[in-house]
């Protein structure tokens, strides 16, 4: 669960005490261009998790030839925006629609940024830690 | 009187295709962009079954939470029990004894077999009344996944939902007299296989309805995230029981199944050959199956007995569908602080938009079953 030593060092990347890199936000499509040319092509997941104060943005992108991972995160504040990497790896297409529908993080530039899972009229963004789950929502269908 | 010129642009025209729709495997619902019965495009839509699972986890404790993701899958409910057990058992260290690594594997091959016969059956009955006679392969290739239903039935109790993992091992041994029975359910699998393989392979509608149609680079897929026999039928060889070997995967001899050309041909003949493979593993399973416990001691019962340790872990299987993978992050508790399901349905669905592009409309049921999403799995 890393990123390649060269390119921790080149991008700034912040390593905190559990091995888990932290990539700076603006440095992340750059930071992709790198791994997709040294083969990391398969794209595995961006998820989010939220921790209440912040959000962080998860990626996992796989070297099928090597087995090598990168692992990465992004640290953002709520209401920040995020870019998107959704041109260079088809498959955060969709990942990053469905972050953005169950957490409502913006990803700059994605082609076509609307809820995925939950209806259009949806409020809320149910992942979300401060979601509430003792009460009815109302596009309840 | 003034003359009047009518003018027709053939401009384009758009279909709505499902959510209700007998051959579209679940409620997909895909908007088509055609002009005449050329597809320009398809827009798909999809969450007709989202549960919100992953928020569901996040409120059940790691005991609980291992047969809610059963449910995700439902033609392979222990390759998600699994990945759910093993994610907390590997975030808390817990070892699973030998023979229960042997029953999770001889497990989760018996469901790669039964979900890729109903894959078959189902991809037979879109091709239409062309080949034989609408449901006559369906119903033959269901009847040969009876009696793999059967094995679970008496196995565990349920035919369906065999809620057999438990976290730290298995909740059931196995029935005396099992592997004769073992046996002869794998024999009917293979009779009904081959016999279906000689209908309809070579058959001109099914070989013009599937060759060449829906071809999927290696490189897309791999941009995608397509895994499992799509990603394979495009010859990427890349299968998670080889490539991070899980329970007793390393002790099994079988091979990758591949095929090169990405077509929907391809990726049936992938399917159709790994129900072998995983008949294979099965027999391994069966003759080297070692004596001993089947679960971690003291067996877990209540909700709250297993805690992780905080911390963060990513485990993936090798379900019917390609990788499946539970990433999860805890807080100490004994409930899951994020449970994110990496499902193998969801990327593979997106590559539907690549690859229905410049077919006719007929060709979208098959490209789309060929994918074998299960909307359990895609909307979870």
């Amino acid at each position: 669960m890393s990123l390649p030593q060269d390119l921790i060092q080149a991008f700034g990347v912040e390593v905190n005490d559990q091995g888990i890199p932290y990539v700076p936000k603006d440095r992340l499509p750059d930071l992709a261009r790198a791994l997709k040319e040294k083969g990391f092509r398969f794209f595995v997941f961006v998820t989010a998790v939220d921790y209440r104060e912040y959000l962080e943005l998860v990626y996992l992108i796989r070297n099928l030839d090597t087995l090598e991972e990168a692992f990465f995160k992004v640290k953002i504040q709520d209401g920040e925006t995020v870019p998107t990497l959704s041109t260079l790896y088809e498959g955060a297409n969709w990942h990053e629609r469905e972050v953005y529908d169950l957490f409502g993080v913006t990803f700059e530039g994605h082609p076509d940024l609307r809820r995925i899972l939950l209806p259009e009229d949806w409020e809320g963004h149910p992942l979300r830690k401060d979601y509430p789950m003792d009460t009815p929502h109302p596009p309840y269908r | 009187m003034a003359t009047r010129t009518l003018e027709f642009t053939f401009d384009e025209m758009r279909v709505n295709m499902g959510p209700q729709h007998p051959s579209t495997h679940g409620v997909f619902r895909g908007v088509l962009v055609l002009e005449g019965e050329e597809i320009k495009d398809l827009i798909p839509h999809i969450g007709y079954l989202h549960r919100g699972v992953e928020k569901l986890a996040e409120h059940l404790s790691y005991v609980q939470d291992v047969p809610i993701m059963a449910r995700n899958d439902y033609l392979g409910p222990v390759h998600n029990e699994l990945v759910m057990a093993h994610a907390v058992e590997k975030l808390a260290n817990i070892q699973v004894p030998e023979r229960a690594q042997y029953l999770r594997v001889m497990a989760s091959e018996l469901h790669r077999i039964a979900s890729h016969l109903v894959w078959t059956g189902t991809f037979l009955l879109d091709m239409g009344g062309a080949l034989g006679g609408g449901s006559t392969m369906f119903l033959y290739l269901f009847q040969a996944r009876e009696s793999i239903m059967d094995l679970y039935e008496e196995w565990t109790g349920a035919r369906f939902h065999p809620n057999l993992v438990q976290i730290g091992g298995v909740r059931f041994d196995l029935p005396a007299g099992f592997d004769r029975k073992v046996k002869e359910a794998l024999q009917t699998v293979r009779n009904t296989v081959n016999e279906v393989r000689e209908m309809v392979e070579g058959n001109p509608v099914f070989e013009q309805r599937t060759r060449g149609v829906g071809v999927l680079s290696p490189e897309l897929a791999q941009s995608i995230g397509c895994s499992g026999p799509v990603l394979r039928a495009s010859g990427v060889a890349y299968d998670v029981r080889k490539a991070f070997p899980y329970d007793a995967y390393d002790k099994m001899d079988f091979e990758i199944v591949t095929a090169t050309a990405g077509d929907v041909r391809a990726r049936y003949e992938v399917r159709i050959n790994e129900i072998f493979q995983a008949a294979h593993i099965v027999e391994q399973a069966l003759e080297g199956l070692p004596e001993g416990p089947i679960g971690a001691k003291p067996p877990v019962k209540a909700p709250v007995a297993v805690k992780a340790p905080k911390g963060e872990v990513y485990f993936r299987v090798e379900s019917a569908r390609g990788e499946l993978g539970a990433y999860l992050v805890s807080d100490g508790s004994h409930k899951p602080y994020r449970l994110k399901l990496r499902s193998p349905s969801f990327s593979n669905l997106q590559a539907i938009q690549h690859l229905v592009r410049g077919h006719k409309v007929a060709d979208v049921v098959v490209i789309l079953g060929s994918l074998d999403p299960v909307f359990g799995d895609v909307d979870r």
